[in-house]
Protein backbone atom coordinates (compact mmCIF):
# COMPACT_ATOMS: atom_id res chain seq x y z
CA UNK A 1 0.00 0.00 0.00
CA UNK A 2 1.42 3.38 -0.76
CA UNK A 3 1.72 6.60 1.18
CA UNK A 4 -1.32 8.20 -0.21
CA UNK A 5 -4.14 5.49 0.02
CA UNK A 6 -2.78 4.73 3.95
CA UNK A 7 -3.36 8.35 4.57
CA UNK A 8 -6.58 8.04 2.54
CA UNK A 9 -7.60 5.42 4.73
CA UNK A 10 -6.77 7.20 8.23
CA UNK A 11 -8.48 10.16 7.16
CA UNK A 12 -11.39 8.09 6.61
CA UNK A 13 -11.34 5.77 9.91
CA UNK A 14 -10.96 9.55 11.63
CA UNK A 15 -13.82 11.10 9.54
CA UNK A 16 -16.25 7.81 10.46
CA UNK A 17 -15.17 6.17 13.46
CA UNK A 18 -12.99 7.98 15.48
CA UNK A 19 -12.88 10.19 17.12
CA UNK A 20 -15.94 11.41 13.76
CA UNK A 21 -19.33 10.02 13.18
CA UNK A 22 -19.11 6.29 14.36
CA UNK A 23 -18.19 8.17 18.17
CA UNK A 24 -19.42 11.33 17.84
CA UNK A 25 -23.16 10.56 17.49
CA UNK A 26 -23.53 9.14 20.30
CA UNK A 27 -21.21 11.42 22.20
CA UNK A 28 -23.12 14.62 21.06
CA UNK A 29 -26.44 12.68 22.54
CA UNK A 30 -24.04 12.59 26.31
CA UNK A 31 -23.46 15.78 25.64
CA UNK A 32 -27.00 17.14 24.67
CA UNK A 33 -28.19 14.99 28.17
CA UNK A 34 -25.63 16.86 30.06
CA UNK A 35 -26.85 19.93 29.25
CA UNK A 36 -30.05 19.53 29.96
CA UNK A 37 -29.46 17.42 33.34
CA UNK A 38 -27.27 20.23 34.49
CA UNK A 39 -29.43 22.91 33.87
CA UNK A 40 -32.48 21.49 35.49
CA UNK A 41 -30.45 20.39 38.74
CA UNK A 42 -29.13 24.49 38.62
CA UNK A 43 -33.21 24.88 38.73
CA UNK A 44 -33.78 22.21 41.49
CA UNK A 45 -35.42 19.66 39.21
CA UNK A 46 -34.59 15.81 38.56
CA UNK A 47 -33.92 16.38 34.40
CA UNK A 48 -34.74 14.27 31.55
CA UNK A 49 -33.58 11.04 31.61
CA UNK A 50 -29.99 9.70 30.26
CA UNK A 51 -31.48 8.21 26.82
CA UNK A 52 -33.68 11.49 26.54
CA UNK A 53 -31.73 12.56 23.15
CA UNK A 54 -31.65 9.54 21.65
CA UNK A 55 -35.10 9.40 22.01
CA UNK A 56 -36.06 12.74 20.72
CA UNK A 57 -33.41 11.42 17.81
CA UNK A 58 -35.61 8.14 17.10
CA UNK A 59 -38.81 10.13 17.05
CA UNK A 60 -38.34 12.71 15.04
CA UNK A 61 -36.45 10.57 12.22
CA UNK A 62 -40.62 8.99 12.67
CA UNK A 63 -42.60 11.88 11.62
CA UNK A 64 -43.98 12.36 8.14
CA UNK A 65 -42.64 16.01 6.71
CA UNK A 66 -45.20 17.94 4.61
CA UNK A 67 -44.33 18.01 0.93
CA UNK A 68 -42.37 20.84 0.00
CA UNK A 69 -41.77 20.76 -3.77
CA UNK A 70 -39.28 23.02 -5.92
CA UNK A 71 -35.73 24.45 -5.05
CA UNK A 72 -37.38 25.81 -1.74
CA UNK A 73 -37.50 22.11 -0.74
CA UNK A 74 -34.51 20.80 -1.69
CA UNK A 75 -32.53 23.54 -0.19
CA UNK A 76 -34.47 23.26 3.44
CA UNK A 77 -33.50 19.61 2.87
CA UNK A 78 -29.83 19.85 2.43
CA UNK A 79 -28.80 22.80 4.65
CA UNK A 80 -29.19 20.40 7.97
CA UNK A 81 -27.22 17.37 5.73
CA UNK A 82 -24.92 19.90 4.69
CA UNK A 83 -24.39 21.56 8.60
CA UNK A 84 -23.97 18.16 9.78
CA UNK A 85 -21.35 17.14 7.75
CA UNK A 86 -19.44 20.21 8.49
CA UNK A 87 -19.71 19.44 12.01
CA UNK A 88 -18.64 15.72 11.85
CA UNK A 89 -15.73 16.99 9.97
CA UNK A 90 -14.70 19.27 12.37
CA UNK A 91 -14.87 16.64 14.68
CA UNK A 92 -12.73 14.09 12.74
CA UNK A 93 -10.06 16.93 12.70
CA UNK A 94 -9.55 17.25 16.73
CA UNK A 95 -6.45 15.64 17.79
CA UNK A 96 -7.96 13.14 20.49
CA UNK A 97 -5.15 11.05 20.30
CA UNK A 98 -1.56 11.89 20.40
CA UNK A 99 0.05 11.36 17.52
CA UNK A 100 -3.17 11.59 15.64
CA UNK A 101 -1.58 12.75 12.44
CA UNK A 102 -3.32 15.99 10.71
CA UNK A 103 -1.23 18.37 8.86
CA UNK A 104 0.19 21.93 8.62
CA UNK A 105 -2.65 24.65 8.85
CA UNK A 106 -5.67 21.93 10.12
CA UNK A 107 -6.75 24.06 12.60
CA UNK A 108 -7.69 26.84 9.58
CA UNK A 109 -10.09 24.03 8.09
CA UNK A 110 -11.36 23.70 12.04
CA UNK A 111 -12.29 27.58 11.92
CA UNK A 112 -13.75 27.25 8.88
CA UNK A 113 -16.12 24.28 9.54
CA UNK A 114 -17.01 25.20 12.43
CA UNK A 115 -18.32 28.20 10.62
CA UNK A 116 -20.45 26.36 7.84
CA UNK A 117 -23.23 25.40 10.63
CA UNK A 118 -23.51 28.56 11.85
CA UNK A 119 -23.96 29.72 8.01
CA UNK A 120 -26.27 26.69 7.30
CA UNK A 121 -28.79 28.17 9.94
CA UNK A 122 -28.99 31.58 8.07
CA UNK A 123 -29.49 29.73 5.03
CA UNK A 124 -32.31 27.98 6.39
CA UNK A 125 -33.94 30.32 8.16
CA UNK A 126 -34.30 32.52 4.85
CA UNK A 127 -35.58 29.48 2.82
CA UNK A 128 -37.94 28.53 4.46
CA UNK A 129 -39.88 31.50 4.02
CA UNK A 130 -41.41 32.17 7.84
CA UNK A 131 -41.30 35.75 9.27
CA UNK A 132 -39.98 34.09 12.51
CA UNK A 133 -37.19 32.27 10.58
CA UNK A 134 -36.31 34.96 9.13
CA UNK A 135 -35.77 37.29 11.86
CA UNK A 136 -34.03 34.59 13.98
CA UNK A 137 -31.71 33.92 10.91
CA UNK A 138 -31.01 37.73 10.47
CA UNK A 139 -30.17 37.52 14.46
CA UNK A 140 -27.95 34.96 13.93
CA UNK A 141 -26.20 36.57 10.80
CA UNK A 142 -25.68 39.99 13.87
CA UNK A 143 -24.24 37.90 16.16
CA UNK A 144 -22.36 35.68 14.19
CA UNK A 145 -20.34 38.89 12.70
CA UNK A 146 -19.91 40.14 16.22
CA UNK A 147 -18.25 37.26 18.04
CA UNK A 148 -16.93 35.71 14.69
CA UNK A 149 -13.64 38.94 15.28
CA UNK A 150 -13.25 37.80 19.13
CA UNK A 151 -12.83 34.19 18.30
CA UNK A 152 -10.63 34.52 15.24
CA UNK A 153 -8.92 36.79 16.90
CA UNK A 154 -7.77 34.49 19.79
CA UNK A 155 -7.44 31.94 17.43
CA UNK A 156 -4.82 34.25 15.60
CA UNK A 157 -3.23 35.53 18.88
CA UNK A 158 -2.29 31.74 20.27
CA UNK A 159 -1.58 30.11 16.83
CA UNK A 160 1.18 33.53 16.32
CA UNK A 161 2.84 33.30 19.70
CA UNK A 162 3.38 29.80 18.64
CA UNK A 163 4.21 29.87 15.70
CA UNK A 164 1.83 26.73 14.27
CA UNK A 165 -1.60 26.08 12.50
CA UNK A 166 -1.53 22.70 13.00
CA UNK A 167 -3.69 21.63 15.92
CA UNK A 168 -1.39 18.59 16.73
CA UNK A 169 2.02 20.73 17.41
CA UNK A 170 -0.09 22.88 19.32
CA UNK A 171 -1.52 20.53 21.99
CA UNK A 172 2.16 19.48 22.43
CA UNK A 173 3.51 22.97 22.77
CA UNK A 174 4.05 24.58 26.43
CA UNK A 175 1.16 26.61 27.66
CA UNK A 176 2.00 30.43 27.80
CA UNK A 177 0.24 33.20 29.39
CA UNK A 178 -1.16 34.61 26.25
CA UNK A 179 -2.18 31.33 25.52
CA UNK A 180 -4.48 31.26 28.69
CA UNK A 181 -5.83 34.67 27.83
CA UNK A 182 -6.76 33.27 24.19
CA UNK A 183 -8.46 30.45 25.89
CA UNK A 184 -10.98 32.85 28.11
CA UNK A 185 -11.57 34.53 24.86
CA UNK A 186 -12.51 31.61 22.75
CA UNK A 187 -14.96 30.52 25.80
CA UNK A 188 -16.36 33.76 26.35
CA UNK A 189 -17.51 33.39 22.69
CA UNK A 190 -18.76 29.84 23.05
CA UNK A 191 -22.52 30.79 24.48
CA UNK A 192 -23.10 32.95 21.52
CA UNK A 193 -21.68 29.91 19.07
CA UNK A 194 -23.80 27.53 20.73
CA UNK A 195 -26.73 29.83 20.80
CA UNK A 196 -27.17 29.33 25.08
CA UNK A 197 -27.91 32.28 27.62
CA UNK A 198 -27.22 35.06 27.32
CA UNK A 199 -26.97 35.06 23.78
CA UNK A 200 -29.72 32.66 23.27
CA UNK A 201 -31.16 35.47 20.30
CA UNK A 202 -31.28 33.32 17.25
CA UNK A 203 -33.43 30.46 18.79
CA UNK A 204 -35.42 32.77 21.29
CA UNK A 205 -37.39 29.81 22.44
CA UNK A 206 -41.24 30.98 23.22
CA UNK A 207 -39.80 34.36 21.62
CA UNK A 208 -39.95 34.34 18.01
CA UNK A 209 -41.41 30.29 17.62
CA UNK A 210 -37.93 28.62 17.64
CA UNK A 211 -36.24 30.88 15.28
CA UNK A 212 -34.54 29.80 11.96
CA UNK A 213 -35.77 26.42 13.01
CA UNK A 214 -39.79 27.12 12.78
CA UNK A 215 -40.70 25.28 9.80
CA UNK A 216 -37.80 22.10 10.16
CA UNK A 217 -40.27 19.30 10.60
CA UNK A 218 -39.37 15.05 11.65
CA UNK A 219 -36.47 13.92 10.22
CA UNK A 220 -34.89 17.14 9.15
CA UNK A 221 -35.05 18.73 12.43
CA UNK A 222 -33.61 15.85 13.82
CA UNK A 223 -30.35 16.46 11.66
CA UNK A 224 -30.41 20.11 13.13
CA UNK A 225 -30.49 18.34 16.88
CA UNK A 226 -27.47 15.65 15.74
CA UNK A 227 -25.33 19.04 13.96
CA UNK A 228 -26.13 21.56 17.08
CA UNK A 229 -24.63 18.45 19.13
CA UNK A 230 -22.00 17.92 17.07
CA UNK A 231 -20.84 21.31 17.36
CA UNK A 232 -20.72 21.58 20.83
CA UNK A 233 -18.23 18.61 20.75
CA UNK A 234 -16.04 20.27 17.75
CA UNK A 235 -16.28 23.79 20.07
CA UNK A 236 -15.30 22.43 22.94
CA UNK A 237 -12.73 20.00 22.05
CA UNK A 238 -11.05 22.95 20.53
CA UNK A 239 -11.20 23.67 23.40
CA UNK A 240 -9.57 20.83 24.84
CA UNK A 241 -7.19 20.50 22.98
CA UNK A 242 -6.13 23.56 23.65
CA UNK A 243 -5.73 23.31 27.81
CA UNK A 244 -4.96 19.70 27.93
CA UNK A 245 -1.39 19.29 28.60
CA UNK A 246 0.82 16.40 26.42
CA UNK A 247 0.01 13.34 27.47
CA UNK A 248 1.49 10.39 25.48
CA UNK A 249 -0.60 7.34 26.64
CA UNK A 250 -2.93 6.43 24.39
CA UNK A 251 -5.83 5.70 26.86
CA UNK A 252 -5.51 8.77 29.05
CA UNK A 253 -5.30 11.45 26.07
CA UNK A 254 -9.02 10.71 25.30
CA UNK A 255 -10.11 10.14 28.86
CA UNK A 256 -8.50 13.55 30.03
CA UNK A 257 -9.70 15.01 26.91
CA UNK A 258 -13.20 13.80 27.40
CA UNK A 259 -13.16 14.88 30.88
CA UNK A 260 -11.98 18.40 29.94
CA UNK A 261 -14.58 18.77 27.01
CA UNK A 262 -17.36 17.34 29.88
CA UNK A 263 -16.05 20.32 32.14
CA UNK A 264 -16.71 23.14 29.68
CA UNK A 265 -20.23 21.48 29.07
CA UNK A 266 -20.83 21.89 32.41
CA UNK A 267 -19.72 25.41 32.91
CA UNK A 268 -21.32 26.71 29.85
CA UNK A 269 -24.70 25.11 30.67
CA UNK A 270 -24.55 26.88 34.31
CA UNK A 271 -24.05 30.08 32.92
CA UNK A 272 -26.79 29.07 30.60
CA UNK A 273 -29.32 28.56 33.35
CA UNK A 274 -27.83 31.32 35.46
CA UNK A 275 -28.50 33.92 33.04
CA UNK A 276 -31.28 35.47 30.94
CA UNK A 277 -31.29 36.53 27.70
CA UNK A 278 -29.51 39.90 26.03
CA UNK A 279 -30.97 41.59 23.31
CA UNK A 280 -29.51 42.07 20.73
CA UNK A 281 -27.51 45.30 20.82
CA UNK A 282 -26.55 44.51 24.24
CA UNK A 283 -25.23 40.93 23.14
CA UNK A 284 -23.33 42.89 20.18
CA UNK A 285 -21.91 45.48 22.57
CA UNK A 286 -20.53 42.95 24.72
CA UNK A 287 -18.21 41.31 21.86
CA UNK A 288 -17.67 44.85 19.91
CA UNK A 289 -16.77 47.03 23.56
CA UNK A 290 -16.12 44.79 26.22
CA UNK A 291 -14.50 41.98 24.50
CA UNK A 292 -12.59 42.59 21.42
CA UNK A 293 -9.99 45.08 23.78
CA UNK A 294 -8.86 41.78 25.39
CA UNK A 295 -8.50 39.99 22.08
CA UNK A 296 -7.19 42.64 20.38
CA UNK A 297 -4.62 43.29 22.72
CA UNK A 298 -4.00 39.65 23.08
CA UNK A 299 -3.21 39.48 18.98
CA UNK A 300 -1.18 42.68 19.15
CA UNK A 301 1.07 40.83 21.77
CA UNK A 302 1.41 37.82 19.80
CA UNK A 303 2.51 39.45 16.72
CA UNK A 304 4.87 42.16 18.31
CA UNK A 305 6.57 39.83 21.08
CA UNK A 306 8.79 38.15 18.38
CA UNK A 307 9.37 41.62 17.15
CA UNK A 308 10.42 42.77 20.99
CA UNK A 309 13.01 39.55 21.42
CA UNK A 310 14.26 40.08 18.29
CA UNK A 311 14.99 44.19 19.23
CA UNK A 312 16.27 43.23 22.68
CA UNK A 313 19.73 43.83 23.10
CA UNK B 1 -38.66 -3.65 10.32
CA UNK B 2 -40.56 -4.80 13.51
CA UNK B 3 -37.75 -4.01 15.71
CA UNK B 4 -37.54 -0.18 14.07
CA UNK B 5 -41.17 -0.18 15.05
CA UNK B 6 -41.09 -1.42 18.52
CA UNK B 7 -38.07 1.14 19.07
CA UNK B 8 -40.26 3.84 17.71
CA UNK B 9 -42.85 3.15 19.77
CA UNK B 10 -40.58 3.46 22.95
CA UNK B 11 -39.07 6.81 21.72
CA UNK B 12 -43.04 8.21 20.74
CA UNK B 13 -44.16 7.27 24.14
CA UNK B 14 -40.69 8.55 26.03
CA UNK B 15 -40.37 11.98 24.00
CA UNK B 16 -43.62 13.91 23.92
CA UNK B 17 -42.81 17.68 22.54
CA UNK B 18 -45.59 20.26 23.40
CA UNK B 19 -47.43 22.90 21.78
CA UNK B 20 -49.68 25.19 23.90
CA UNK B 21 -52.52 26.89 22.40
CA UNK B 22 -54.91 29.18 24.10
CA UNK B 23 -58.29 29.62 22.07
CA UNK B 24 -59.54 32.54 24.62
CA UNK B 25 -58.82 30.81 28.33
CA UNK B 26 -58.86 32.99 31.21
CA UNK B 27 -55.00 32.31 31.61
CA UNK B 28 -55.99 29.82 34.81
CA UNK B 29 -55.43 26.98 32.90
CA UNK B 30 -51.77 28.28 31.11
CA UNK B 31 -50.47 29.00 34.95
CA UNK B 32 -50.93 25.42 35.06
CA UNK B 33 -49.44 24.05 32.14
CA UNK B 34 -46.58 26.17 33.03
CA UNK B 35 -46.41 25.27 36.61
CA UNK B 36 -46.06 21.40 35.54
CA UNK B 37 -42.47 22.02 34.28
CA UNK B 38 -41.56 23.97 37.12
CA UNK B 39 -39.20 22.50 39.45
CA UNK B 40 -42.21 21.37 41.82
CA UNK B 41 -43.70 18.81 39.32
CA UNK B 42 -40.93 18.83 36.83
CA UNK B 43 -42.38 17.25 33.63
CA UNK B 44 -39.17 17.02 31.66
CA UNK B 45 -38.64 13.59 33.67
CA UNK B 46 -41.29 12.27 31.03
CA UNK B 47 -38.94 13.91 28.31
CA UNK B 48 -41.80 16.69 28.10
CA UNK B 49 -40.22 19.95 26.57
CA UNK B 50 -42.58 22.64 25.43
CA UNK B 51 -42.03 23.70 21.96
CA UNK B 52 -42.26 27.28 20.47
CA UNK B 53 -43.37 26.01 16.94
CA UNK B 54 -46.31 23.08 16.25
CA UNK B 55 -44.15 21.62 13.69
CA UNK B 56 -42.22 20.66 16.07
CA UNK B 57 -44.77 19.11 18.34
CA UNK B 58 -46.28 16.10 18.89
CA UNK B 59 -49.09 16.90 20.70
CA UNK B 60 -51.26 19.36 20.85
CA UNK B 61 -52.39 21.23 24.59
CA UNK B 62 -55.63 23.75 23.82
CA UNK B 63 -56.79 25.84 27.00
CA UNK B 64 -59.97 28.00 26.65
CA UNK B 65 -63.66 27.36 25.38
CA UNK B 66 -62.54 28.06 21.57
CA UNK B 67 -63.80 31.45 20.76
CA UNK B 68 -65.47 32.33 17.45
CA UNK B 69 -62.51 33.82 16.55
CA UNK B 70 -60.16 31.32 17.49
CA UNK B 71 -61.62 28.46 15.58
CA UNK B 72 -59.24 28.82 12.27
CA UNK B 73 -56.31 29.27 14.19
CA UNK B 74 -57.01 26.09 16.21
CA UNK B 75 -57.49 24.00 12.87
CA UNK B 76 -54.08 25.62 11.24
CA UNK B 77 -52.09 24.76 14.21
CA UNK B 78 -53.81 21.58 14.36
CA UNK B 79 -52.99 20.90 10.74
CA UNK B 80 -49.49 21.94 11.49
CA UNK B 81 -48.99 19.47 13.68
CA UNK B 82 -46.96 16.50 11.87
CA UNK B 83 -48.67 13.26 12.16
CA UNK B 84 -48.60 11.05 14.41
CA UNK B 85 -49.92 13.60 16.91
CA UNK B 86 -52.27 13.85 19.51
CA UNK B 87 -54.66 16.41 21.00
CA UNK B 88 -54.91 17.23 25.24
CA UNK B 89 -57.61 19.60 25.77
CA UNK B 90 -57.11 21.15 29.21
CA UNK B 91 -59.39 22.53 31.32
CA UNK B 92 -63.08 22.20 31.43
CA UNK B 93 -63.27 24.71 28.77
CA UNK B 94 -62.51 23.31 26.02
CA UNK B 95 -64.58 20.10 26.76
CA UNK B 96 -67.88 21.59 27.69
CA UNK B 97 -67.20 25.86 27.15
CA UNK B 98 -67.90 25.79 30.89
CA UNK B 99 -69.14 28.88 32.81
CA UNK B 100 -68.97 30.57 28.83
CA UNK B 101 -71.74 28.12 27.44
CA UNK B 102 -74.30 30.38 26.54
CA UNK B 103 -72.14 33.02 24.85
CA UNK B 104 -72.25 34.44 21.59
CA UNK B 105 -68.75 35.17 21.04
CA UNK B 106 -68.34 31.23 21.28
CA UNK B 107 -67.96 28.30 18.83
CA UNK B 108 -67.27 25.39 21.22
CA UNK B 109 -66.33 23.44 22.54
CA UNK B 110 -63.43 22.10 20.86
CA UNK B 111 -64.16 18.86 19.54
CA UNK B 112 -66.49 20.33 17.21
CA UNK B 113 -63.42 21.46 15.31
CA UNK B 114 -60.55 19.35 15.70
CA UNK B 115 -60.55 15.59 17.41
CA UNK B 116 -59.56 15.20 21.14
CA UNK B 117 -57.51 12.19 22.46
CA UNK B 118 -57.45 13.05 26.28
CA UNK B 119 -59.87 15.29 28.67
CA UNK B 120 -57.81 16.79 32.01
CA UNK B 121 -61.12 18.56 33.35
CA UNK B 122 -60.86 21.22 35.88
CA UNK B 123 -61.15 25.03 36.71
CA UNK B 124 -58.15 25.05 36.23
CA UNK B 125 -56.40 20.81 36.82
CA UNK B 126 -54.39 20.44 39.04
CA UNK B 127 -50.63 19.99 37.15
CA UNK B 128 -50.29 16.95 38.09
CA UNK B 129 -53.05 16.11 36.55
CA UNK B 130 -51.95 17.68 33.51
CA UNK B 131 -48.99 15.73 33.35
CA UNK B 132 -50.71 12.31 33.99
CA UNK B 133 -53.16 13.73 30.25
CA UNK B 134 -50.01 14.12 28.86
CA UNK B 135 -48.10 10.55 29.73
CA UNK B 136 -51.72 9.36 28.71
CA UNK B 137 -52.04 11.20 25.27
CA UNK B 138 -48.22 10.55 24.75
CA UNK B 139 -49.31 6.38 24.97
CA UNK B 140 -52.14 6.83 22.85
CA UNK B 141 -49.79 8.94 20.44
CA UNK B 142 -47.86 5.73 20.35
CA UNK B 143 -50.27 3.04 20.05
CA UNK B 144 -52.47 4.59 17.62
CA UNK B 145 -49.21 5.58 15.33
CA UNK B 146 -47.96 1.62 15.25
CA UNK B 147 -51.50 -0.05 14.72
CA UNK B 148 -52.76 2.36 12.54
CA UNK B 149 -56.41 2.78 14.47
CA UNK B 150 -58.08 5.54 15.75
CA UNK B 151 -58.90 6.16 19.15
CA UNK B 152 -62.61 6.77 19.10
CA UNK B 153 -63.47 7.49 22.82
CA UNK B 154 -61.18 10.21 24.53
CA UNK B 155 -59.56 9.92 27.92
CA UNK B 156 -60.99 11.35 31.04
CA UNK B 157 -58.26 12.13 33.23
CA UNK B 158 -58.35 12.82 37.30
CA UNK B 159 -60.98 10.87 37.89
CA UNK B 160 -61.13 11.74 41.50
CA UNK B 161 -61.14 15.33 41.30
CA UNK B 162 -62.76 16.70 38.58
CA UNK B 163 -64.57 13.57 36.72
CA UNK B 164 -68.03 13.99 37.75
CA UNK B 165 -68.68 16.83 37.77
CA UNK B 166 -67.32 16.93 33.83
CA UNK B 167 -69.78 13.99 32.93
CA UNK B 168 -72.78 16.06 34.32
CA UNK B 169 -71.41 19.14 32.13
CA UNK B 170 -71.10 17.09 28.97
CA UNK B 171 -74.37 15.06 29.24
CA UNK B 172 -75.94 18.99 29.94
CA UNK B 173 -74.51 20.17 26.61
CA UNK B 174 -76.94 20.89 23.63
Amino acid sequence: MNLDSTMLLTALARLLIFPGLLFAVPAAWFFLWVERKSVALMQGRVGPPFMQPFYDFIKLMGKTAPERPGIAGLLMRAWPLMAMAAATGAVGLLPVLPTSGGFEGDLILLLALLEVPSMCIIAAGFSSRSIFAEIGSAREAVLSVSYNVVFLLAVVSIAASQNTFRLETLATLPHTPLRWLGIVALLVCLPAKLHLNPFSLPNAEQEIYAGPMTEYVGPELALWELSHGLEWIASTGLIATLIIPRIDSWWLAPLAFAAIVFGIVVLLSVVASATARLAIDSSVRFYWQCTLIFAGLAAVLAIASPILVRLKP
Amino acid sequence: MKLWNKLLCTCRRKSPWLFHMNSGSCNGCDIELVAALTPRYDAEQLGVRLQGSPRHADILCVTGPVTAKAVAAVKTVYDQIPSPKAVVAIGSCPATTNVFIDSRTLDGPLEKHIPVDVFVPGCPPRPDAIIQGVAKAAEILANRASTGQPVVTPIVVGEATGEPCFRAAREAQP
